[in-house]
């Protein structure tokens, strides 16, 4: 069996007082989507930022294609990773935030290249061609020169999504993408979503959208509390939950 | 029948509805206007505005070498305060507790004593320190020099007028930092962007939006306390006309020549940093920039209309 994309052992995390990741075990294989239900204040969206490096964890261990993130184990004892090198692991990692995050002084094609230009060095003319070639998979073909604000959420969205995708990330983060859209808007993401999915595109997704975790997800997990709860296929989870914070949790999402 | 039907309210159009009476913007009207009458009035009939004398040394040779100091001293003390301010923003901001409490004292110091009892501090420096000296802390000294020759009347009033500008300006970019988004940093940080590019690209050109409205009206703040300077008698503009009229007792002519010449200069500042601040709009409206000539007539700007349903693919 090769390597798994994600490996994450005992992830530990504390807000202060509050513990919010109580050791958390996941791996994610190579093109597998997984997608992490749970209700609000669960540890699924830290979870997620825990593996980007949006937060540093505090115990236990993440592996992203087999490296260690965040951490440098020599000589019997672990050091934290400079900024560097922590920048340097998380090009590797596209991330898909809940509020978009596009930068509101470019326009849409130069949100996209901005990263593969400044931080990888390509040339504007490969930058730009992929961008394109990006805004076309996504839909947004003739949004090239708009400004973030000219578009609607979910159009912002795809955008948010294209620019991840220009990293020609191994991994792809969903942090709840489609809370913030208006009802209408919801479908246009998840099917760029699913499109993805359908690509190959290793992805863990954090979400409220049972629907598409049915539809699209290898693997559900449920998370409550800081702790996985159940976990595996979505006609198991979903469909015939074992554990009652699950039911509990679906009942009223369902 | 129904109820609607048989209570139908008289057929009425408000198309033709007469226009409201406003008797009192009309009496306050009048009353503005008669003043202005009476200011024009004053302007042109009484004699001890000397006109003549305005017009004669409007143009004067010296009063444009006092001009020159007054804009090179605003331009070389807002320099000293932008620099000093980032420095003293970023230890503001810094994670480094002991970077915050040194700029918080020095922003706490400058704002809170007037810029006037600075500058003549400044420029007795010496009676404070005779010698300013620069070598190791506490160590060896490599270089030593007189303070009243190092201390001039210009440097005192660079420093002066520089450091009290650093504190505010401080301020006002620490502001346009943080009125940026922390949505925009995680963005760019999962993008793999180093901190000094997120710094520069994403983070600064927003900020920019918050830190150049205020920095135009510092700028123009400047141009006028730089008339403070001619307490430490360095030869500005206003210090020209004083030495002038001690001589002349054209006081009240001159002290005009002195206004008409700062309304010129802060009337070309506020035309310019008007445009500053539409080029970093860029991206913050619905709407396109406005036009140069539309702007100068002072034209309102057309509201776009909304995006519609129809541009937004479901």
């Amino acid at each position: 069996m090769s390597m798994p994309m994600v490996h994450a052992r005992a992830v530990r995390k504390s807000f202060g007082p509050l513990e919010v990741l109580k050791g958390i075990d996941l791996t994610v294989e190579r093109g597998e989507v997984v997608v992490i239900l749970g209700p609000s204040g669960s540890g699924k969206s830290t979870f997620l930022r825990c593996v980007n490096q949006l937060e540093t964890i505090e115990g236990g261990a993440i592996h992203v294609d087999g490296e260690l993130i965040g951490f440098r184990a020599s000589g019997g004892r672990v050091h934290h990773l400079g900024d560097r090198d922590i920048t340097r692991q998380r090009r590797e990692i596209g991330m898909v935030f809940q509020q978009f995050n596009l930068f509101p002084h470019f326009t849409v094609v130069q949100n996209i290249m901005e990263a593969p230009v400044g931080v990888r060095r390509e040339s504007r003319a490969k930058a730009r061609a992929r961008a394109l070639a990006l805004l076309e998979r996504v839909g947004l073909a003739d949004k090239t020169n708009s400004y973030p604000r000219q578009l609607s959420g979910g159009q912002q969205q795809r955008v948010a999504i294209a620019r991840a995708l220009a990293m020609e990330p191994k991994l792809m983060l969903f942090d709840e993408p489609t809370s913030a859209l208006d009802p209408e808007l919801v479908g246009e993401v998840l099917a760029t979503m699913k499109g993805l999915a359908n690509d190959g595109l290793t992805m863990i997704v954090v979400t409220h959208e049972v629907g598409f975790a049915r539809e699209v997800a290898d693997r559900v997990v449920f998370m409550d509390g800081g702790v996985i709860v159940e976990s595996g296929p979505p006609s198991e989870v979903l469909d015939n939950p074992q554990n009652p914070r699950t039911r509990a949790f679906l009942s009223k999402v369902l | 029948m129904t109820a609607t039907e048989r209570h139908s309210p008289p057929d009425i159009d408000v198309a033709g509805a007469a226009r409201t009476r406003h008797p009192l913007r009309w009496v306050a009207s009048i009353i503005l206007l008669i003043l202005a009458a009476q200011l024009v009035n004053l302007l042109i009939t009484n004699p001890n505005f000397k006109w003549d004398v305005v017009a004669r040394y409007f143009n004067a040779q010296v009063i444009g070498a006092g001009i020159i100091t007054t804009l090179y001293l605003t331009v070389i003390a807002m320099a000293v305060g932008v620099i000093g301010g980032v420095l003293v923003a970023m230890g503001r901001l810094s994670q480094n507790p002991i970077a915050r409490i040194v700029s918080g004292l020095y922003v706490w110091f400058f704002r809170g004593t007037p810029v006037l009892v600075q500058l003549v501090l400044w420029y007795n420096l010496s009676a404070l320190m005779p010698r300013i000296s620069f070598g190791i802390p506490f160590g060896p000294e490599f270089l030593t020099a007189d303070t009243n020759q190092l201390i001039t009347p210009l440097l005192a009033a660079i420093l002066g007028l520089g450091l009290n500008e650093a504190a505010y300006m401080a301020e006002i970019i620490r502001g346009g930092l943080m009125s940026v988004d922390p949505g925009q940093t995680e963005a760019a940080s999962a993008l793999g962007m180093s901190r000094g590019r997120t710094f520069r690209r994403i983070i600064l050109p927003q900020a920019m939006r918050f830190i150049v409205p205020p920095t135009g009206s510092q700028v123009i703040s400047m141009l006028k306390a730089t008339s403070l300077v001619s307490v430490i008698a360095l030869a500005d503009l206003l210090y020209t006309v004083q030495a002038i009229y001690n001589r002349t007792f054209q006081t009240i002519p001159l002290l005009i020549v002195a206004c008409v010449w700062y309304l010129v200069i802060t009337s070309v500042l506020y035309v310019g940093q008007s445009f500053i601040e539409r080029h970093y709009a860029r991206g913050a409206t619905r709407n396109a920039p406005q036009s140069f000539w539309s702007f100068l007539l002072f034209r309102r700007r057309q509201a776009a209309p909304a995006p519609t349903r129809e541009e937004t693919p479901s």
